[in-house]
């Protein structure tokens, strides 16, 4: 079955709303009272038994963050969050899980109708294992705690610490001391900082000098209790020479509130490492009346620190209420390089502001930004990004192209670059185009027998192919699926 | 004078400037109440700052601190200096209409045989005067730009310019500010142009100063209204003293049919500033916008466009090249905004930079905004040096470096420059150009 | 029963009408080609059949095998087997011309109930097709039409008409770019597809095609109505004499 009608017949099984991880799950979970103080944070440090330089760093950054405001610059719009009304901890009541077996088996169902192979054996739901072994370690997330990590053992003999953060905290406060907050500081901005003061949990790796991380990691987020913020932390390390191939993948119940979701996510490339980070953002994206979904304010960053090392970013954004998310580079080290290969989907009432930054520090650095913007249904997609050259930053290299493309005339395709040099050696090139599926090329595939919908999935499919391309294979199948799902609805 | 606000010194200083320029100020009523609110606008916003994002790279706090005082009327002797000066940029038969330190100067200018449909007037006379309409359209420029607002409050003289329905002027009109570099000081101008239906014009702006004119501030803006089916080529030409500030603006609105083509190129002024804004009104018309930066030293310019596609199947292009030599900075900030229900609309926009220091800087935010999706919108924008395997073929060829560089500089202002209709003033920018080149040694 | 009936079409585009009662009959078998100057309607009428956007049907109808065609919708005309091949075939970037062919042969097939191919079959299927009509298989790995040449554009067509096995075959002006090198190629691939199961349209402004695939019947439309109908002949008395005459006629 071709993956067009494959992803057709999926679309009509799943409700009117489109969106497939709507469902919720009934468990007791064991809260921090609602409401943002000193107290909370204490809490939550307590719940993970931090030592007290942890708690120190959280308080310092949450009274910072009590000195500062919300950022207005995105292009989104959004009622006042009353940060008192949420609760900033939540996690499934069952204590010290030692296997698979004594977690919840609400919660283990859960990530089986998800499609997460928790179970070491298991794939990603729909993908026909590949010849050769192929296989993901993860870490789900369950609100705000990790309550599974896979091969871990297997992991440990390569070297490779793939943990839960808050295990790392305790377990390697050496590693943790020494990077946590050195690409995004507590101070960065409004929602880091919040992060900084009350993250809960998230993926903590560390790949030593010279290791090439046998399988691929991953870590699964889910929101499920009500008026819960989540707030992940991730911290990735490539030592020298190291390699990891990382990915990340987020979902959450259809709820008539907004949820908030703010997280941080810290990588770090030492010389000659490579880091490669994909995401597939499904948060819910509200309903079809713009009621609901997920604010997903996130700060996502990686720093080039050691020369020759490179850092990609490959995300497929489909969900979400907001998105705001910009998934930077800082190209410090000679001859870094970074990526970002951006697939960003509006349907319905969303409204997306997302791109990158690429920071050229050291000499010869290049970098590659390939965006591309849907926009469709009454949305608002915008692509914002910043490339930069610094006086010593010779020999500087960058390239990018923003494509977007609408459907129908209710919707917004913006793009607000921002490109700085400052060295006459720096050379950038840019490009952006905007455009509408035409008629014609509808026409001659309906012709051809397509319906409407395969043919705007399949003419979408073929403008996202550059940046698909990146994706590890099991997340480009799910993600091309994804994104005839995100569009459901958007013609007729 | 009613101040709640806690001032800074130099804040308070304007205040009072502006209280002591009252009385020099034209226009009563009305015109005053609307120099009142734009004056408050001002003070609450104070100068931009780079928090300010449509002022980003340009941080007049930092870059220009503090407004200079009105400008004296110029005298006498400053007249004569201004004339001396008018005769080192004179440009062949065209209508020269003379601003000195922001007042019209009447015998430096060529207001007799106006041609059949053109009127001209100054600022001061229908500021004065009964034309209310005419009055509430030169204050149209939006005061949410404090600078807009400053000049909205301050504005003393400026021209005002009618082109009748039909009415096809055959001679250029050239407007020339001149600050005659006495004293210190800051001018306020504002002019209008209104081309009625079918009508067409040329109008060149150029700003200069006098011989060893010292540090001043040009605040000018322009207020233009294309009728249906008319058409302007308009040419802007910044050769401001070293020392000068000048920080314009415009306000475009086109009708239906019409065509708009517009080339400004700044080699001159220690900081400028052009911003404008250039609204489609009218379907089916037309507007090419085209700029050249030539900057050396210290130079800082800041060119901001904003094509307003309000309505459908209009076209615009926008041309801009900046050079950049020395520790100059160059700024070009282009906003295409495409309004829902303005289909068919072709919007392409193209900014490129050549740095020939390490230590120049050029920045570019050439900037989408889709709201329709039956469109051909693009921007490109490049920035980099001088190609190395050209400068070394041509200087194979026998080319001295410097004439090789000066060679490729021309060639890449060209394409923007190539875009002037009017072969005189074409002509006037590419010796502009080659006068920048040939001062680079 | 005749495998398409166009009884007394009317069209308007955009308030203009631009077909004025035009009748056709063809029939399993026949090759039909419809001739005549530019602005006579023709590619409306292809247009038309396969059901493109934009037309304003406001008189008359259009048979396939006896049932009302101008009621399906573009993809249903073409899963029962009306194939239009465009004059200016479009260009889709990304993606590839093996995964159109596949998906476009699988929703028609799924369609008309039948069982989609598999990829082995579907291979064997388009490498046969592909062989005979010159097309390397490289080319089928690029993005539909994207960077084809006009030759190549023309036979992608044909190579997709061979391989969906329409009932009614639509060449709207096949010609049009073509070398005569390249036209013999194209001609050589329609003609192979003639059966007694299927028809053939040929709308062309020239004769030059004619000479390639040989009409059965030959229709000159004129002003939105077919003002002529004869046999192979009368393709090179227009030949001789021009359209000129027939304006009058409409």
């Amino acid at each position: 079955m071709s993956a067009v009608q494959e992803t057709v017949d999926r679309v009509r099984r799943i409700d009117v709303d489109q969106y497939r991880y709507g469902f919720e799950t009934l468990i007791e979970s064991d809260k921090a009272p609602k409401g943002l103080s000193e107290d909370t944070v204490r809490f939550i440090s307590a719940k993970k038994n931090e030592p007290a330089w942890m708690l120190e760093w959280r308080l310092e950054a949450y009274r910072r963050w009590l000195t500062m405001t919300e950022p207005k610059w995105a292009r989104v719009h959004y009622p006042k969050i009353d940060y008192q009304d949420l609760y900033y901890y939540s996690a499934p009541k069952k204590k010290e899980i030692g296997s698979l077996d004594e977690v919840d088996p609400e919660i283990l169902k859960t990530y089986e109708k998800l499609g997460i192979p928790l179970r070491e054996v298991e794939m990603l739901e729909g993908v026909v294992r590949p010849e050769g072994e192929r296989r993901i370690a993860v870490d789900a997330v369950f609100d705000s705690v990790s309550v599974a990590t896979t091969f871990q053992k297997e992991l440990k003999q390569a070297g490779v610490i793939f943990m839960p953060i808050s295990e790392a905290i305790r377990e390697h406060p050496e590693l943790v001391k020494k990077y946590l907050g050195t690409v995004v500081p507590t101070s960065d901005n409004y929602f880091a900082t919040l992060n900084s003061a009350v993250f809960s949990d998230g993926s903590f790796v560390y790949v030593p000098p010279g290791v090439r991380c046998p399988m691929e990691l991953s870590t699964y987020f889910r929101i499920n209790e009500r008026n819960t913020g989540q707030f992940e932390r991730t911290l990735i390390i490539a030592d020298k020479g190291a390699y990891v191939s990382y990915l990340e993948g987020c979902t959450a119940p259809q709820r008539d509130e907004n949820q908030l979701h703010a997280a941080v996510v810290e990588l770090v490339t030492l010389d000659d490492a490579e880091i490669k980070y994909s995401t597939v953002q499904n948060w819910y994206p509200g309903n079809s009346e713009g009621k609901g979904g997920i604010y997903n304010f996130v700060t996502k960053r990686g720093d080039c620190r050691g020369d020759n090392s490179k850092i990609s970013w490959t995300q497929v954004e489909t969900g979400s209420a907001i998105t705001w998310k910009y998934p930077s580079c800082i190209l410090r080290g000679d001859n870094s390089r970074g990526e970002f290969y951006s697939i960003a989907i509006s349907n319905g009432h969303q409204q997306v502001d997302s791109g990158t930054k690429m920071i050229h520090l050291g000499k010869n650095t290049t970098s590659r930004i390939i965006s591309k913007g849907i926009a469709a249904g009454v949305s608002q997609n915008t692509y914002r990004g910043l490339v930069t050259a610094h006086r010593k930053a010779t020999g500087a290299r960058n390239f990018t192209a923003c494509d977007s493309l609408l459907i129908g005339d209710k919707c917004g395709a913006h793009t607000v670059p921002y490109i700085e040099a400052k060295n006459s050696s720096a050379l950038f090139e840019h490009e952006a185009t905007t455009s509408k599926i035409s008629e014609d090329v509808l026409f001659y595939c309906v012709q051809r027998g397509l319906s409407q919908e395969e043919a705007v999935g399949l003419v979408v499919n073929g403008f996202v192919k550059d940046v698909l391309q990146q994706l590890p294979m099991e997340f480009a199948v799910e993600a091309q699926k994804l994104i005839s799902i995100s569009l459901e609805g958007s013609v007729g | 004078m009613n101040v709640v606000l806690a001032k800074t010194d130099t804040g308070r200083a304007l205040s009072d400037s502006f209280a002591l320029a009252r009385a020099r100020l034209p226009g009563a009523g009305k015109v005053a109440d609307l120099r009142r609110q734009a004056f408050d606008a001002y003070e609450r916003a104070g100068l931009p700052h780079r928090r300010i994002e449509d002022w980003k790279y340009t941080d007049l706090r930092v870059l220009m601190r503090e407004v200079l005082p009105l400008a004296a009327a110029p005298d006498r002797a400053a007249l004569t200096r201004a004339d001396a000066a008018l005769k080192l940029h004179a440009i062949k038969s065209v209508r020269r209409l003379v601003l000195v330190d922001g007042v019209f100067a009447p015998k430096l200018s060529d207001t007799a045989d106006l041609e059949n449909g053109l009127g001209i007037r100054t600022l001061r006379e229908v500021l004065e005067g009964g034309d209310a309409a005419l009055q509430a359209q030169l204050f149209t420029p939006d005061n949410s730009d404090s600078m807009v607002a400053l000049n909205s409050a301050m504005v003393t003289d400026g021209l005002v310019i009618e082109v009748a329905d039909g009415a096809v002027l055959t001679q250029p009109l050239h407007i020339v500010h001149i600050a005659s570099g006495g004293t210190p000081a800051a001018m306020f101008t504002r002019s209008l142009l209104r081309l009625g239906k079918a009508a067409g014009a040329t109008l060149v702006e150029s700003y200069i100063a006098t011989e060893g004119a010292k540090a001043y501030q040009v605040h000018d803006s322009l207020v233009i209204s294309i009728g249906d089916d008319a058409r302007l080529h308009h040419v802007r030409l910044i050769e401001d003293g070293r020392e000068a500030f000048n920080i314009s603006s415009a306000v475009v609105t086109l009708g239906a049919h019409a065509h708009f083509n517009t080339f400004g190129m700044t080699s001159g002024a220690s900081v400028s500033r052009y911003q404008a804004v250039v609204v489609f009104a009218g379907k089916g018309s037309r507007v090419e916008t085209n700029g050249v930066n030539l900057l050396n030293g210290r130079q800082h310019a800041d060119t901001t466009l904003f094509l307003d596609h309000a309505v459908p199947n209009c076209a615009s292009r926008e041309i801009f090249r900046a050079v950049v030599d020395d520790r100059g900075h160059s700024v070009f900030q282009g906003r295409i905004i495409v309004r829902p229900g303005a289909q068919k609309t072709d919007a392409k926009m193209m900014t490129r930079a050549l740095l020939l220091s390490d230590e120049a800087e050029a920045d570019n935010k050439p900037e989408l905004e889709i709201f329709a999706d039956d469109v051909t919108c693009g921007h490109g924008a490049t920035t980099g040096a001088l190609d190395e395997s050209l400068l070394f073929y041509l200087r194979a060829r026998g080319l001295s470096e410097t004439e090789a560089q000066a060679l490729l500089i021309q060639a890449f202002v060209g394409e923007a420059i190539e875009s002037i209709v009017n072969d005189d003033l074409r002509e006037l920018a590419i010796a502009a150009a080659q006068r920048w080149l040939a001062a680079r040694g | 029963m005749p495998l398409l009936e166009v009884r007394n079409l009317q069209v308007r585009v955009e308030e203009r009408e631009i077909l004025h009662g035009l009748s056709l009959v063809v029939n399993k078998g026949e090759v039909h080609a419809i001739m005549g100057p530019n602005g006579s309607g023709k590619s409306t009428l292809s247009h038309v059949i396969a059901g493109k956007p934009g037309y304003e049907v406001t008189g008359g109808e259009i048979l396939f095998e006896g049932e009302d065609l101008l009621a399906m919708s573009p993809e249903e005309r073409s899963a029962k087997g009306v194939f239009l091949a465009f004059q200016y075939p479009v260009e889709i970037p990304g993606v590839t011309t093996m995964t159109f062919l596949r998906t476009a042969l699988n929703a028609q097939r799924k369609a008309r109930g039948q069982t989609e191919f598999l990829v082995p079959d579907f291979l064997r299927k388009v490498r046969k097709v592909a062989d005979s009509l010159n097309i390397p298989m490289d080319m089928l790995k690029r993005g539909v039409n994207v960077g084809f040449s006009g030759g190549e554009k023309k036979r992608n067509e044909i190579l997709q008409m061979a391989l969906f096995e329409p009932s009614l075959c639509i060449l709207d002006e096949m010609d049009s770019g073509l070398d005569i090198d390249a036209l013999r190629v194209a001609a050589d691939g329609v003609n192979a597809l003639r059966s007694p199961d299927r028809a053939v349209v040929v709308i062309t402004h020239y004769q030059r095609l004619l000479n390639y695939i040989v009409p059965d019947f030959v229709h000159v439309m004129s002003k939105g109505r077919v003002v002529k109908s004869g046999g192979k002949e009368l393709a090179l008395e227009l030949e001789a004499s021009g359209y000129a005459r027939f304006d009058d006629a409409a």
